[in-house]
């Protein structure tokens, strides 16, 4: 086995790994930290792919980088997913001061919303 | 051959064991932390896969950047954690929920496992092209030339995301300043830092913008790296976030994406399509547009990190308490 396999195995539990967070955590922000966990493991089985792809620039004997295509799109990928985790964030900071919580379930009834909570 | 085998499977090893740490840990600080040493760890990963621009990302944007705004936010929320642990799920569905994730795991491992050989690739294509671009760097030239509509979508769509961010703030708060980085404690170590670290650190963000034309780097890297040295000012007191009222940030936030889709639409006239690039001029007018993408990646980055804007009593409160 190579270790570009073992990477993408890796990939593969990281995405498991991340689902599982995903759902069983209750607190928001763990699920936040658990999506980007699934984010890094797809990022990761990009960058398997991109690896395996560079191996026709080593047969080619013109180096041995990975596939710029699936790389490039990664680099996107990681500045979009931070943008994303921004929002998120932000919101989930936002409905904890305005709620007093930090899950995303409603059985309770909302702490009465009021804009004086943020001002003192 | 093994030995390199030996040193990849204890990096996946420590990788899968932070992954657990953080999806585990009791607090969520203790996972923010985690994720921070995991980002670090996954860019030795993306070296050991020749990935070295994805490398860099990785460690300014995965683990730097986006660890600090994971940690403000644990430390937010802390006072909200008590009662998130009642609410865990029962241990039946745990493993349940435990069963179903391992199988689309294995799923994945076993399309790992039966991926074509040889592989499917775009390389020789992006080498035989390369030199039309002017361009040492593939990566470069994928996201400049190739798939340059991706990287337009990309600049543009982290306008609406900080417009997001600013929109949650309070009416009270609307062209106020970000409220989430609070400068320090006066008589820590960190103003000196903030003094001593940024001179290099954007040597080093301009290096790797304009090294990124050949090697690895590239605006994004270096504009993740000037961002932190933006912050790194913020946190410290030194200088506060500009208010979002402000005309002279507003332009510097979509300067990039208006540079990039003026070159682009004049690439109808000049070289016939949109984002196409006449021969001649393919490197000037991509780093004119990857200075620009550069200010403005920079500029969106960093305000990301400041949050949605405040009333200016509560900012100048929220600073003086912490000082």
């Amino acid at each position: 086995m190579s270790g570009t396999t073992l990477f993408g195995l890796c990939a593969a539990a990281l995405v498991g790994l991340g689902l599982y967070g995903l759902i069983c955590q209750p607190g928001a922000l763990r699920k936040i930290l658990a999506f980007n966990l699934i984010g890094s493991g797809v990022f990761l089985l990009f960058g398997v792919i991109a690896q395996r792809g560079g191996g026709v620039l080593a047969l080619a004997g013109t180096g041995a980088d990975g596939d710029p295509v699936p790389q490039a799109l990664v680099i996107t990928g990681l500045v979009v997913a931070f943008a994303a985790t921004a929002i998120a964030v932000t919101l989930l900071v936002r409905l904890a001061e305005t709620s007093a919580r930090g899950t995303l379930e409603g059985d309770e009834p909302p702490a009465p919303e009021s804009s004086d909570a943020r001002r003192t | 051959m093994t030995s390199a085998l030996v040193v990849d499977a204890a990096l996946v090893l420590l990788v899968l064991g932070l992954a657990l740490w953080i999806t585990a840990a009791r607090a969520a600080y203790g996972a923010a932390v985690g994720f921070v040493a995991y980002g670090l760890l996954l860019t030795l990963v993306w070296v050991r896969l020749a990935a070295v621009d994805v490398a860099m990302t990785e460690a300014a944007l995965g683990s730097g950047l986006t660890g600090l705004l994971l940690l403000g936010a644990a430390a937010r929320l802390a006072p909200y954690e008590a009662d998130e642990h009642r609410r865990r799920p029962g241990t039946v569905l745990r493993v349940l929920v435990g069963v179903l994730c391992a199988a689309i795991a294995a799923g994945l491992a076993a399309v790992v496992l039966l991926l074509p050989d040889p592989a499917p690739s775009q390389a020789l294509a992006v080498a035989a092209h390369l030199p039309a671009t002017g361009l040492g760097n593939p990566v470069t030239g994928v996201l400049m030339a190739y798939r340059a509509v991706d990287t337009l979508l990309e600049s543009v769509v982290l306008v609406p995301a900080l417009i997001g961010v600013w929109s949650l703030s309070t009416e009270m708060g609307w062209g106020g300043r970000p409220g989430f980085l609070t400068p320090c404690r006066s008589g820590s170590a960190l103003p000196l830092l903030a003094r001593v670290l940024p001179p290099f650190g954007i040597l080093v963000g301009i290096h790797l913008v304009w090294a990124g034309a050949d090697d690895p780097g590239g605006k994004f890297q270096g504009a993740a790296v000037l961002a932190a040295m933006w912050i790194l000012v913020m946190v410290a007191g030194l200088r506060e976030p500009p208010p979002v009222s402000d005309r002279l940030m507003r332009f510097l936030l979509v300067v990039g994406p208006l540079c990039f889709i003026g070159i682009g639409a004049a690439g109808i006239r000049l070289a016939g399509a949109f984002l196409a690039y006449p021969e001649a001029y393919a490197k000037p007018l991509i780093l004119a547009i990857e200075a620009g993408l550069t200010i403005s990646v920079t500029a969106v980055l960093g305000l990301l990190l400041a949050g949605p804007p405040v009333p200016e009593p509560q900012y100048q409160r929220q600073s003086r308490r912490r000082s």
